[in-house]
């Protein structure tokens, strides 16, 4: 197998490109980023590792925007992150600038999606190390998206997806909890996601939010955790109706 | 024929344009909008060939909204109005026949042309068009397209910058090109102070505006006044004498 791996464009004889593989190893590694789609909002989240004390978070941004109504979240390789996220900007306003109109979200993952596939085609490269969540609003049809790709290229639309580090453990939360919402229920659906495998906090916690009249807009901390105080009392009244009732009845 | 002219007043800057589209002894249209509005603090006031002018306008607009993405902040006056300079002064240089190496900011795949942009405070004169499908004339310098480049920030104010079709690079307090420029900008010698407010600023570009018309052999008759200041880049006035002609009901 060892053999197999080295150049990316060499097939192993199972069938596997492992580097891409590999590549998808990094993404797990990476952190947690949710994303859920809403009826008249997309929200967008990711998980922040602890700061060190010393570092300014507000350059440490993880949620950006594409254009005014295109953001990404991604989880992996931030420095390759940063590469694809320039690439997308400039094809956004290319876009814009040859056909007169915003890209739609399915064009600009597209794109994205095709830049990650042809670094697994070439010799010499290694894939793009990194998932991304992109979402927005078609500029013509006015419907929310999301969309999520993989170091491998491929692409496909969905409700609500999770990648980075334990992922599955979110997809399965929100397979379970996914229900149309709006507003801040999306908010909280996605931020209900994030604390299955995050230190509950606005401090551990970005969260922004992608609306058609304001584009996007993060979410400061105060906000995260007045969202994130509501989700334990919900909890916590979930729990005592869930109690058994009380000894003193029972005498 | 075109005229396009601009000053400074207190808090704003102001930038008029005609709004003929002429060829040779046609007019297409006399609602042309010459200025484009670069992002929320900044006019772009162009004059020279229609294809040229949009062209270049547009893709000085699209990477300046490429860098407010990519930084997070949008480009200051000056700085969009240098940026426009360079690309116009490059057109100029370029080789057009031989592909040479772009630089990195042109990450848009474009060919010069000559151009002449005109921000509310440049007037750049350069034109780029992109390589996507779109012929490459021969020869860098158009018919001079001129432009002036107006802004405002919020730390220094509003300011106007004049750039011509060869780059020149001006800061100025009052621009204007084209033939109007003989008589707008004389008015504006005579009547102009620093600090004025917005009526009299409007004044003196209808004074300017009844010179063109009194005075200039083909003068255009529909002129456009947009504005920036603190709360934005925007359309202030249309000055028409000529209205076009409505579609006839069946």
């Amino acid at each position: 197998m060892a053999r197999y791996d080295r150049a990316i464009t060499v097939f192993s004889p199972d069938g596997h490109l492992f580097q891409v593989e590999y590549a998808l190893e990094a993404v797990r590694k990476g952190n947690a980023a949710v994303g859920v789609r809403g009826t008249d909002a997309i929200v967008l989240g990711v998980e922040k590792k602890s700061t060190p004390k010393l570092q300014d978070s507000r350059s440490v941004r993880k949620i950006v925007s594409l254009d005014t109504h295109i953001a990404l979240a991604c989880a992996g390789l931030k420095a390759d992150a940063r590469v694809l996220i320039n690439r997308a900007r400039i094809e956004c306003q290319s876009h814009r600038l040859t056909v007169e109109d915003p890209v739609t979200v399915e064009y600009i993952t597209r794109y994205i999606a095709g830049l990650q596939q042809k670094y697994t085609q070439s010799g010499g490269v290694r894939p793009f190390g990194l998932s991304a969540l992109i979402v927005g609003f078609d500029p013509d049809t006015g419907v929310p998206a999301l969309y999520q790709t993989d170091p491998s290229g491929t692409f496909s639309a969905w409700k609500a997806n999770a990648t980075g580090r334990n992922s599955n453990s979110m997809r399965e939360f929100l397979e379970k909890n996914y229900k149309e919402t709006s507003g801040q229920e999306t908010v909280k659906l996605a931020i209900r996601a994030l604390l299955e495998v995050v230190e509950s906090g606005g401090k551990n916690i970005e969260i922004a939010v992608m609306t058609k009249e304001q584009g996007l807009r993060q979410l400061e901390e105060a906000e995260i955790d007045a969202i994130v105080a509501e989700i334990e009392a919900e909890k916590a009244a979930a729990e005592a109706a869930k109690k058994p009732p009380s000894k003193d009845s029972l005498v | 024929m075109e005229c396009v002219f601009g000053l400074v007043g207190d808090g704003f800057a102001l930038v008029a344009a005609d709004s003929s589209a002429v060829n040779s002894i046609l007019v297409h249209k006399s609602n042309e909008d010459k200025i484009m509005i670069l992002d929320s603090h900044k006019l772009l006031g162009a004059s020279g060939e229609a294809g040229d002018r949009v062209q270049f306008t547009e893709y000085i607009q699209k990477n300046v909204h490429l860098y407010e993405f990519r930084n997070g902040i949008p480009l200051s006056t000056a700085a969009a109005a240098n940026f426009t300079r360079g690309e116009l002064a490059q057109a100029l240089r370029k080789d057009m026949d031989n592909h040479l190496e772009r630089s990195e900011l042109k990450s848009l795949d474009l060919t010069p042309i000559s151009v002449g942009i005109i921000t509310s405070k440049f007037v750049v004169t350069t034109i780029l068009a992109p390589s996507v499908g779109t012929a490459q004339p021969k020869g860098c310098i158009g018919n001079g397209r001129d432009s002036s480049i107006a802004g405002y920030d919020k730390d220094i104010g509003p300011s106007l910058y004049y750039i011509d079709y060869i780059a020149t690079l001006h800061k100025v307090d009052k621009g204007a090109f084209g033939y109007g420029s003989f008589f707008s900008l004389s008015m504006m010698d005579r009547h102009y102070h620093s600090g004025m407010s917005l009526k009299e600023a409007v004044d003196l570009v209808d004074k300017c505006i009844v010179e063109i018309r009194t005075r200039l052999v083909v003068s255009p008759p529909n002129f456009v006044i947009k504005i920036v200041d603190k709360d934005g880049a925007k359309e202030y006035a249309w000055r028409e004498t000529i209205k076009d002609a409505e579609e006839p009901t069946a």
